[in-house]
């Protein structure tokens, strides 16, 4: 057997001074295999423990919130006795290693996560983050990211209604790849994995256990060097079909009351299950390994615990009832296997044919994780950019193609079309619009979903991007007619062991959670992905907002595209023309600079419950929020999304013409109304900002009645980048 | 009309086909697990959508090999109509009710949008909701759509009338700029000889419902009920 000593120790990640910590809860020399488990839960991405001290400060708690974070994903009541369950999570690392596989069973995962609690998955979004277009890795990494997700989740039959895609030389050597599953449970039917009773018997169901993934928690947890292509063994290999088949037996076993708890083997596998499932329910478990289903012969305890194959789950019983559980697994051509029981010992105890491989007490393992307190720089602020500062371009509607055209304002066709974003026939908002509508299925009802982040203002100033993260989410949800709910965010940073970057970590925090309490808008659940860096260069704090909104009738809600010719143009919000860190900035000046524009959440609110309340009451015909790109965007994004004209007037307000229409300030919304004179004194009465801009119609988008472009040839620029990009050699 | 809808497993659409059966029908269709070995009376059977086996070894190949599908295929020679969309329409080719194969897309992607498909003759069961060169718009899904077979097969299929729906652009004009996926002649789906099989390859049962953004598909199953209660 494998000598364990501090080097071995050091090889598994773990610092001097854990090493002593797990000497001192064994009172002995570990066994190879106790090494490995304790290596994987004191792992960061199992741990949390650079990111708990801060996650704590995060409002989680609100009436519609059935169960907050720690569980497998969070829960949020959305009436009739139905529960909304949902996650996002990061599979950063394998997806950069195996573009393919990584992408996919990143969305594996997160289905799993979704599934063990009871619900039937029913939308599937993504938020993507990839390096500049002209690194040599790009298209590849693009390419097959795409095709990873789509062949995983249509597959499973689950659509993927939406998401964002990013390209910035920050992520040149580490791509952001997180999911996001939602799924719908009966309020009243949510399984938990406290593992209870002892004796009950601790089933394994699903896939073989193979030699795949091993250590994939704890590559998660350090950095990329320039050997990372010998990570590659670390990546799991992905089946969608046996992930089907895994999904339809749980919740036919689930209609019944037969089990006591359930826990998907994700990261960590068998280990991660079995002592989070022992520590909630405070007690011990007894496995025998060689019971195992395994793929191969010949695999040690250490590479069964530690290995991360996929579609696997691990379950408790009620005595007596393990034959009807093997039926319904047999009858989906799944394995089922009684690898060990409940016990009152309070200790995870591993066999292999009668011997002893692993002996751990579990309340010590989980409670003595470490947890670091880890030293933060707070980021330089920055200076604003007065639009006196930018020159004014001859022909504001050139910017505006150019901009649409460049990699981060095309269409995201090309990947949406490769998502079967229909299939459940539940659909009701496609992609491409500020949020996606999934019908809860066999009412009117609906849940609107959206990912959000703009790396960018984080980076600026990461309090304030933070909370433009939040703020942006929940905008898009009003903007389709939602009642944002409740939130789950993907934290992806640089290595914490670094002052700067936890700085950065620390003001992202503080910024999502003063705007989820501002907003009512809890986080329910999430995930931290450090340690995003290649050879020191570490990505843009990328803090991805995932949101969730309740849709009352499907049919008072709102779209992006224009609605009908000759309505009135409003926008909704004060425009003050603010370029710092913009869109504008940075793809047509090149500058990548100035502090981002300020969040005023009270605003942000009063001005969200207003578009709200003109969609659900019909005054709006059309909605879109303002955000990358300013005003003119969002306008001819209504445009192109209908092919409907407008004309646009700017009012006489002193600011520069390009500040007016690119400026990114913050709370605003385009809506279109038969009835503006209605609308504005509707706004009056809730002291809301509202101007008439504009009014739709023509083929042609006018500015002033000076600068004009036809939507034909705005559309050609905006479908073309992403298609030609990709099909270039 | 009593219906069936044949479960495989990686059938991931037999919930969809099943909620547009009822919608069009008022009655729910007997779900049908694949180990089954006979079918109960029906008067009309559907393969769904989905990944059956996940498409190992080829789309539909091994769910043309399930114990149901001898039934099947006796009662689709006996008459009784058989719907298969997507990978329905694979399995019913690789059992060999009907022609030609589906190879992957031209594009060498997964295809997930609205096309344009025009109906070539109203007097079968599963077209008698539309009108003869009505342009449906009805979304596919798919990865391997390129619906190919030999000349003499094209050939015979046109003109025996066995061409159901072809893609189009939107005004109904059958070129390239309105195939999605390769299929030799624009063919989106094809019929037996006996006009009382059908496969292809859009998903009909997506577009019943205005909440979908569209309804073109409910005419094929608001026309079968009348069809097959005359």
């Amino acid at each position: 057997m494998t000598e364990v000593n501090q080097a071995t120790a050091a090889e598994h990640g773990l610092s001097a001074s854990e090493y002593d910590t797990m000497l001192s809860i064994m009172g002995r020399a570990p066994t190879i295999t106790e090494l490995g488990i304790f290596s994987v839960m004191w792992s960061e991405h199992c741990s949390y423990k650079s990111s708990r001290k801060w996650l704590k400060t995060l409002p989680t708690k609100g009436p519609q919130v059935i169960c907050g974070p720690g569980e497998n994903a969070g829960v949020v009541d959305i009436g009739d006795g139905l529960a909304a369950v949902f996650k996002i999570e990061s599979h950063n690392h394998p997806s950069f290693i195996e573009p393919y596989q990584g992408a996919a069973t990143g969305v594996g995962g997160i289905m799993r996560d979704v599934f063990t609690m009871g619900a039937r998955p029913v939308a599937n979004m993504n938020a993507l983050r990839f390096g500049s277009p002209d690194h040599p890795k790009t298209r590849h990494l693009v390419s097959g990211v795409v095709a990873g997700i789509g062949g995983y989740g249509n597959c499973i039959g689950v659509p993927t209604v939406g998401g964002e895609a990013n390209f910035d030389p920050a992520y040149n050597g580490n791509i952001l790849v997180n999911a996001m599953t939602v799924g719908i449970a009966k309020a009243d039917k949510i399984f938990y994995s406290a593992a209870a009773g002892p004796g009950n018997p601790v089933v394994y169901v699903g896939s073989k256990t193979g030699r795949d993934g091993i250590h994939g928690a704890t590559m998660a947890s350090a950095e990329f060097d320039d050997d990372s292509e010998e990570k590659r063994p670390t990546v799991q290999v992905g089946d969608p079909f046996t992930e089907k088949l895994l999904l339809e037996a749980c919740l036919e076993l689930m209609a019944t009351d037969a089990i006591v708890a359930i826990q998907d083997m994700g990261a960590a596998g068998l280990t991660s299950s079995t002592v989070e499932m022992a520590d909630k329910g405070g007690v011990g478990v007894e496995l025998n390994l060689e019971k195992t289903p395994v793929r191969e012969e010949g695999m040690t305890p250490y590479e069964i615990m530690l290995s991360e194959s996929q579609e696997r789950m691990l379950m408790v019983l009620k005595p007596g009832r393990e034959e009807e559980a093997r039926a319904i697994f047999e009858k989906w051509e799944l394995d089922f296997a009684v690898i060990g029981r409940v016990t009152d010992s309070g200790r995870v105890m591993l066999k292999m044919k009668n011997e002893t491989v692993a002996d751990i007490p579990v309340a010590p393992l989980v409670d003595a994780a470490p947890i670091y307190d880890r030293p933060w720089e707070p980021t330089p602020t920055r200076a604003p950019v007065m639009a006196s500062q930018s020159a004014e371009p001859e022909n504001p509607l050139d910017a505006l193609k150019q901009l649409l055209a460049s990699p981060n304002h095309c269409s995201r066709r090309w990947i949406w079309e490769q998502y079967d974003h229909m299939v459940m026939a539940d659909t009701a908002q496609r992609p491409g619009g500020d949020a996606a509508i999934v019908r809860i299925h066999g009412s009117e009802r609906g849940l609107a979903i959206t990912t959000d982040c703009t790396p960018r203002y984080c980076y600026a100033e990461p309090e304030t991007g933070g909370k433009q993260a939040v703020a942006e989410a929940w905008r898009n949800l009003i903007a389709v007619g939602a009642t944002p709910l409740a939130l789950t965010n993907n934290l992806n940073f640089g290595s914490p062991e670094r002052a700067p970057i936890m700085g950065q970590f620390v003001g992202c925090v503080s910024g999502i959670g003063a705007a989820a309490a501002a907003l009512d808008f809890p986080v329910v659940s999430g995930n931290v992905s450090f340690y995003n860096e290649t050879s020191g260069e570490a990505i843009l704090p990328t803090p991805v907002i995932g949101g969730l909104g309740l849709v009352d009738d499907l049919a008072q809600t709102a779209r992006v595209a224009f609605a009908e010719q000759d309505q009135a143009i409003v926008l909704i919000g004060t425009t003050a023309g603010w370029l710092g860190a913009s869109s504008y900035l940075q793809e047509i000046e090149e500058r990548r600079e100035g502090a981002p524009p300020p969040v005023d959440l009270v605003v942000e609110k009063a001005n969200g419950s207003f578009v709200r309340e003109q969609i659900i009451g019909g005054a709006a015909s059309s909605c879109h929020d303002v955000s990358d790109g300013g005003l003119i965007v969002a306008i001819a994004e209504m445009a192109m999304a209908s092919g409907i004209g407008a004309a646009i007037e700017a009012p006489e307000t002193g600011i520069p013409l390009h500040a007016w229409l690119f400026g990114e300030d913050q709370a605003r919304y385009v809506l279109t109304t038969a009835d503006p004179a209605a609308m504005l004194e509707a706004a009056e009465m809730c002291g809301v900002k509202a101007s008439v801009i504009g009014q739709t119609g023509g083929e042609s988008l006018t500015v002033g009645g000076i600068h004009t472009i036809s939507v034909n040839e705005l559309r050609g620029a905006h479908e073309a980048w992403l298609p030609e990009y990709m099909a270039a050699p | 009309m009593k219906s069936a809808v044949i479960v495989f497993p990686g059938s991931n659409c037999d919930r969809d086909i099943a909620v547009a059966l009822e919608r069009a029908s008022g009655t729910a269709p007997a779900m049908v697990w694949h180990r089954e070995t006979s079918l109960p009376a029906v008067d009309f059977i559907v393969l769904p959508g989905g990944f059956s086996y996940g498409d190992y070894l080829r789309g539909g190949a091994i769910a043309a090999r399930s114990p149901v599908m001898r039934d099947v295929e006796a009662q689709a020679r006996a008459g009784v109509p058989v719907l298969g969309i997507c990978n329905g329409f694979q399995i019913l080719t690789e059992i060999g009710l009907l022609p030609g194969i589906l190879m992957r897309n031209a594009g060498l992607k997964f295809i997930c949008r609205d096309v344009y498909v025009s109906v070539a003759d109203n007097r079968t069961a599963f077209t008698a909701g539309y009108a003869e060169g009505q342009v449906l718009r009805i979304p596919v899904a798919h990865n391997e759509g390129n619906y190919f077979a030999d000349d003499e097969t094209l050939d015979a299929l046109e003109s025996n009338g066995r061409i159901a729906f072809r893609y189009t652009t939107p005004d109904g004009a059958v070129c390239d700029a309105g195939n999605p996926n390769g299929s030799a002649r624009n063919i989106a789906g094809i019929f037996n000889e006996n006009c009382t099989v059908l496969g292809l390859m859009p998903h009909p049962e997506r577009v019943v419902d205005p909440a979908h953004g569209g309804t073109d598909g409910a005419g094929m199953f608001t026309g079968l009920v009348e069809a097959l209660a005359q």
